[in-house]
């Protein structure tokens, strides 16, 4: 019985936390904000020799062979320091899926190359409706002889900008239920395919439309198989509870320490402002939050593989719960700062922004509560 | 990361299970919801026998050293019996403060005479003890404390009064904390007294809480003689000594195993009592709320764990237990005012009154549970320490 992370883990937490001290600043994450791309090939590239976009490929296809336990600490520190790389995007959300969904071939064509680094991929999935529901893949994917033909809109597909490949859930059956959904392995420089920005409060994890206009897709780019691609998006729907969840706890805890941290410089009326009783009691319930959460992260990790009966339910009660801590914690953090806490040039605002987008996207809190009754068959 | 438990331990629980179910005692009157109610003195022979039947299983103390009666049992084991005490709604040791407070206390800091003179009987519920710190001018301020013992030959002699104090109306020791040096600044002036409370001098005075019941004292002491081999600990050192005790308490009161326990109940009474003609459960508002509650349960749960893990592989606790007392202490409350609003206007019926539901345990478990929010330090008081201590934050008015 232990319930806690191994040597390893802790060593990847480790390593991790030190590259991205030196390699993803602060300074290094503004700069890459603003930039109009909003990623940095260098950056990605120094990711990629570190090897963690193979963290969840197995080791005869070239990646770590780690599991979503191991990726939940890496996002930790990745959500500490909102480097805009995409291994959320790419080396969790699309990397599960092409594990999950793909045929032996697929996977060798494509798996080793996003573990190395040299292409990234993004799934696409939501649409206007935001459904995480079967009836929520509405767009169609006619067929047209040997050929299927995409037209239509998918929205909030993550880090678009710089992925070459994207999965795209489809619909090619009648009806708006589970079959009739289709996973397809588009490239993103496919005649057709337009990436239009979706420019939101975060700028350190950006948001894309991506419009299909009459698309040509050949059978061959069928994930897996026709009409089978609900079951996969349904376990990436916990995946990518999991990995957010991971991600915010992180977040939450670097956003709690600089707030601490100012708390012990700051003086008015004399002394440090986290000698003020009210503040030290802002920052108490923020850790009193953040301690357990961090527990119900792993499991939810931990039971993806372990326990996938409660694979689901853990999952939903990570995402509702980490949305909620980490948009209360950068709030109190904001405010512990007082004025400059608020202003533009301090950093702060970056994970207050993460954090509420982290909240809200793929399911807000209220939604996987109820996905937590019905789990728990209420 | 591995939730499992060796084979020989799960092996334990079901024995421990077996045991309970075949063992525990016919639930009397007065008990409700497990939690021992001692407001009626009858009730005093029955809890001590059923401590006594319970140490001759060798349930009790079973931490403890085996030199001293304890099994020496690992952290795994004596969570493990906790939780099944929990969960089968044992009532809980009479003898509770000596079993986890005083008991360790003096085997980590009491001479061979004190612990052969009073460990024996803790383990047999043969003496009970209450513990005496708490004064009306020091809660929250404990080491502002003023009851003063003053030697006089081969005795304290002890004069004050202690305030909250659980069980002092049928105790046969206090173990007590008084002020026997007022020049020295206030940490380093009070000592550790064991107490007999069959003393002259000692007055016992009940306090009735909001929930009805008689659960703690007001306890005078005019003049009382304390022989001067019942210090624990040097002279002007007991704070070190209380510390080490208050820690303890931190812990025992913070059993997340009754938190699960009350947010099953509270979903049974969900599942039960209807709403527009539909169980409460299938309420979208309720389940909501219900959901929440499940969720912050839960995330106590894998903090215990983790905690648990950490005991036994040696790592920091940090602060942990505080964390752990205010938010379980909280929750538990919350999961009650839960099932009050479930219940609604039969929310505060007694268990005398007609269409009571669950034996009227609710608005008692309600009131009993913001005690213990206030109880065993603060909510303020623990976040104060997660700041300063867990955080590192300035300490300052």
């Amino acid at each position: 019985m232990d319930f806690g992370l191994t040597a390893d883990q802790q060593m990847l937490a480790e390593t991790a936390r030190q590259f991205l001290a030196a390699e993803a600043t602060p300074r290094t994450v503004r700069r890459i904000a603003d930039d109009p791309q909003g990623f940095s090939p260098e950056l990605n590239r120094k990711v990629a020799e570190q090897g963690w976009p193979g963290l969840l490929v197995p080791e005869s296809l070239g990646g770590l062979g780690l599991g979503l336990l191991d990726a939940a600490v890496l996002l930790g520190e990745l959500g500490r320091s909102l480097a805009p790389v995409p291994f959320l995007s790419s080396g969790v959300l699309a990397t599960s899926l092409l594990l999950s969904a793909g045929s032996t071939a697929q996977k060798k064509a494509w798996l080793p190359r996003l573990a190395s680094g040299e292409l990234t991929a993004t799934v696409a999935w939501l649409e206007e409706s935001e459904w995480l529901d079967p009836a929520g893949v509405t767009l169609r994917a006619r067929r047209a002889r040997e050929r299927l033909r995409l037209s239509g809109a998918k929205r909030f597909v993550v880090d678009a900008q710089v992925a070459d490949l994207l999965i795209v859930a489809a619909r090619t059956g009648a009806g708006s239920g589970p079959a009739g959904v289709t996973l397809l392995l588009v490239p993103r420089d496919t005649p057709g395919l337009t990436v239009v920005p979706l420019p939101s409060i975060d700028r350190t994890r950006r948001f894309f439309e991506v419009a299909f206009d009459d698309v040509a897709i050949d059978t061959a780019q069928v994930l897996g198989a026709e009409g089978k691609g609900w079951r996969p998006l349904e376990n990436l729907l916990d995946v990518a509870c999991v990995a957010i969840a991971a991600e915010s706890q992180g977040g939450a805890e670097r956003a709690l320490e600089m707030a601490v941290e100012y708390s012990k410089v700051r003086e008015q009326f004399g002394r440090p402002i986290g000698s003020f009783q009210a503040v030290k009691h802002m920052a108490a319930e923020c850790l009193a939050e953040i301690e357990p959460s961090r527990s119900l992260v792993w499991y939810a990790a931990w039971a993806q593989q372990e326990i996938p009966r409660d694979a689901s339910r853990a999952a939903s009660m990570a995402k509702a719960r980490l949305g909620e801590v980490y948009s209360r914690v950068t709030n109190t953090a904001v405010q512990m700062h007082g004025g400059i806490g608020f202003t533009w040039e301090h950093d702060m605002h970056f994970w207050f922004k993460r954090a509420k987008q982290n909240e809200m996207w793929f399911g807000a809190p209220a939604w996987h509560r109820e996905r937590v009754a019905r789990e728990s068959g209420w | 990361m591995d939730l499992s438990f060796a084979k020989e331990d799960e092996d334990y629980r079901r024995e421990v299970r077996a045991w309970l179910r075949r063992n525990l005692p016919k639930r009397s009157e007065d008990a409700e919801g497990g939690e021992l109610t001692l407001g009626d003195p009858r009730r005093i022979a029955e809890a001590k026998a059923w401590q006594r039947k319970l140490h001759d299983a060798g349930y009790v103390a079973t931490g403890w050293p085996k030199e001293y009666g304890g099994q020496g049992a690992s952290l795994v084991r004596q969570s493990i019996l906790n939780e099944e005490m929990v969960l089968s709604r044992a009532p809980a040791p009479i003898g509770m403060m000596g079993l986890q407070m005083l008991g360790p206390t003096l085997i980590n800091l009491g001479t061979d005479e004190q612990k052969q003179r009073h460990l024996p009987h803790i383990l047999t519920a043969e003496e009970l003890w209450c513990q005496g710190y708490s004064e009306p001018g020091s809660g929250s301020d404990l080491a502002s404390l003023k009851t003063r013992a003053e030697i006089d030959g081969d005795f304290f002699v002890v004069n004050g009064q202690k305030v909250w104090t659980s069980t002092a109306q049928f105790a046969d020791w206090m173990f007590c904390l008084v002020r026997t040096d007022p020049a020295a600044p206030k940490h380093k002036g009070i000592s550790y007294l064991l107490v007999d409370m069959r003393s002259p001098g000692i007055t016992v005075r009940p306090l009735v809480q909001m929930t009805g019941q008689a659960g703690f004292n007001e306890v005078f002491f005019d003049n009382v003689r304390v022989p001067r081999r019942n210090l624990v600990g040097k002279l002007n050192e007991g704070w070190l000594v209380a510390n080490a005790t208050l820690s303890h308490e931190r812990n025992m009161l913070a059993s997340t195993t009754r938190t699960q326990q009350l947010m099953g109940d509270l979903l049974r009474l969900a599942k039960q009592r209807s709403r527009d003609g539909a169980p409460v459960l299938r309420d979208p508002v309720a389940r909501q709320h219900l959901a929440d509650l499940q969720i912050r349960v839960e995330a106590m749960k894998y903090h215990s764990l983790r905690q648990l893990s950490d005991g036994i592989h040696g790592r920091p606790a940090g602060i942990g237990a505080s964390v752990n007392k205010l938010v379980t202490t909280e929750l538990n409350h919350d999961i009650c005012a839960a099932a009050l609003e479930i219940l609604g206007s039969h929310a505060g019926l007694l268990k005398t009154s007609p269409h009571v539901e669950d034996r009227g345990v609710w608005p008692t478990d309600w009131m009993f549970t913001l005690g213990m929010i206030i109880g065993g330090g603060t909510s303020q008081i623990q976040k104060n320490i997660i700041a300063e201590r867990g955080l590192g934050m300035p300490r300052g008015a």
